[in-house]
């Protein structure tokens, strides 16, 4: 199938669990779409050139930075956002000082979650090795990696 | 702006026959950058090959590893049998960008893309891969090492398809990438370089160094040749004759020469009888 040029294009897509429709146009960007339009703020945007991770979002399960996906791509597919994780889930992030000013948090959380839900990754990768594209300017990272440690050490205690 | 969005490659390669000024999109890693400031990319018009899913998946056939003209890093990453066999591939992928990047960038979208620092680039070089373009006008068959000739300048018509990156499955005994950037990730390579060694011979391929990704024929000729090398600064003359690095905003010219003949200097030291 080929759309039509210039016009908005419609499209659906899966969004935290939700079916979803909307129109976009050719130039709008997977966090335009989440922030501007769907009222999904907890997004962020730091650089706009895929450095600091603060646009991080799950695509088909896995971390993207959502200012480098066309919005048009993700049609058929699966998008999670930070909006999508249970606020119960993050105890272990706030205990160990994970956050400060929180401008990379969500970021930092998703792929430091999707971590936690893998953790097959850690046989080949370490946690910073995977953490190193959601800057901060912050914690000086040690909080963060502490935070993923606490979170998978919860998840194999429980 | 405008955006087609062909569902598979037929369609595809239809669409850019019509029209050949349509720039493919791939993962974006690239042609996103900055999207928000960079308008003059919105007067484009652009062939989005993510529906086009025969273009995803890569395969292991009897003599050779297949890359999609939409495989990612990840999807390498992610292939237990990659790191074994072809573990260049690894270590190159593991150090694009970061899992972000790795997880939407892809290898054909590297090699397009013709950065004279991409890191996808040198280890396939060095693994002999062979480009597969297609258009409606039929195949071509390009080897990596002959695909450039300047810089961002490629034997792609405009009309073409990266479809394929076909690397040979060889038994090798001297696998070597390194990266030098300012730090271990999200860093622009300042100085690179990947060696093997197989029943082909020895291919030692230098990134940041020239104004495309190539292969360093007088080095590689210091090797077969199993010439004596007393120290680093003895690969100097040959690094001269095969690359020519600039001062820029990342490195220096000198810099540049100097730790690439001491990369390849030490990291061959204990494999080369030649090297003392
Ligand atoms: C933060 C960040 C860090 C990065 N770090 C690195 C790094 O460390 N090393 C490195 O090498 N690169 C790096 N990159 C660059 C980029 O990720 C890679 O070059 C990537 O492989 C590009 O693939 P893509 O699919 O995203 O390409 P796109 O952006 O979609 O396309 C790139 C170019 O290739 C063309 N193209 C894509 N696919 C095809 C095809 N099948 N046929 C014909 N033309 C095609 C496009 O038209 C475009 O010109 C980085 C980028 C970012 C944003
Ligand atoms: S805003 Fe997307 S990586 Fe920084
Ligand atoms: S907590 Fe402030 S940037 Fe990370």
């Amino acid at each position: 199938m080929s759309d039509g040029r210039s016009d908005p294009l419609r499209i659906s897509f899966t969004l935290n669990g939700e079916p979803t429709t909307v129109e976009v146009s050719p130039s709008e960007r997977l966090l335009d779409l989440l922030r501007y339009r769907l009222g999904l703020t907890g997004t962020k945007e730091g650089c706009a050139e895929g450095e600091c991770g603060a646009c991080t979002v799950y695509l088909d399960g896995l971390p993207v930075d959502s200012c480098l996906v066309p919005a048009y791509q993700v049609r058929g597919r699966l998008v999670e956002t930070i909006e999508s994780l249970d606020p119960k889930g993050m105890a272990h992030y706030h205990a160990r000082g994970t956050t400060q000013c929180g401008a990379c948090t969500p970021g930092v959380v998703m792929t430091a979650e999707w971590i936690v839900r893998h953790p097959d990754r850690l046989e080949t990768h370490t946690v910073r090795e995977l953490m190193a594209g959601n800057l901060c300017r912050c914690t000086g990272y040690d909080g963060i990696i502490e935070g993923v440690e606490g979170a998978l050490g919860d998840r194999e205690a429980g | 702006m405008s955006v087609l969005l062909p569902g598979s490659l037929a369609e595809a390669l239809g669409s850019l026959a019509a029209d050949p000024d349509l720039v493919p999109m791939a993962g974006g890693t690239d042609l996103l950058v900055h999207w928000p400031q960079r308008t003059e990319l919105h007067e484009r018009s652009y062939l989005d090959l993510s529906g086009v899913e025969e273009l995803r998946p890569h395969r292991w056939e009897a003599d050779e590893l297949v890359l999609g003209g939409l495989t990612t890093y990840w999807d390498i990453i992610e292939d237990r049998r990659a790191w074994n066999e072809l573990p260049l591939l690894i270590d190159a992928a593991r150090q694009v960008g970061s899992v972000q990047i790795q997880t939407r960038g892809s290898w054909a979208g590297n090699i397009v893309n013709a950065s004279p620092a991409a890191d996808g680039v040198p280890v396939l070089m060095a693994y002999d891969a062979v480009v597969v373009l297609d258009s409606t006008r039929g195949r071509s068959e390009v080897p990596l090492s002959g695909f450039y000739s300047g810089y961002k300048e490629m034997r792609r018509s405009p009309d073409e398809l990266v479809t394929e990156i076909r690397v040979p499955r060889r038994a090798y005994d001297v696998q070597i990438f390194e990266k030098v950037g300012s730090r271990r990730a999200q860093a622009i390579t300042k100085v690179g370089v990947a060696v093997t060694r197989s029943d082909a011979g020895w291919r030692v391929v230098a990134n940041s160094v020239a104004p495309f990704v190539c292969r360093c024929p007088a080095l590689e000729r210091i090797l077969e040749e199993g010439a004596a090398v007393g120290g680093p600064d003895d690969l100097l003359p040959g690094i001269r004759e095969d690359v020519s690095p600039i001062d820029d905003i990342r490195s220096t010219a000198e810099y540049r020469e100097n730790v690439l003949a001491r990369l390849l200097y030490y990291d061959l030291l204990d494999l080369c009888p030649s090297f003392g």
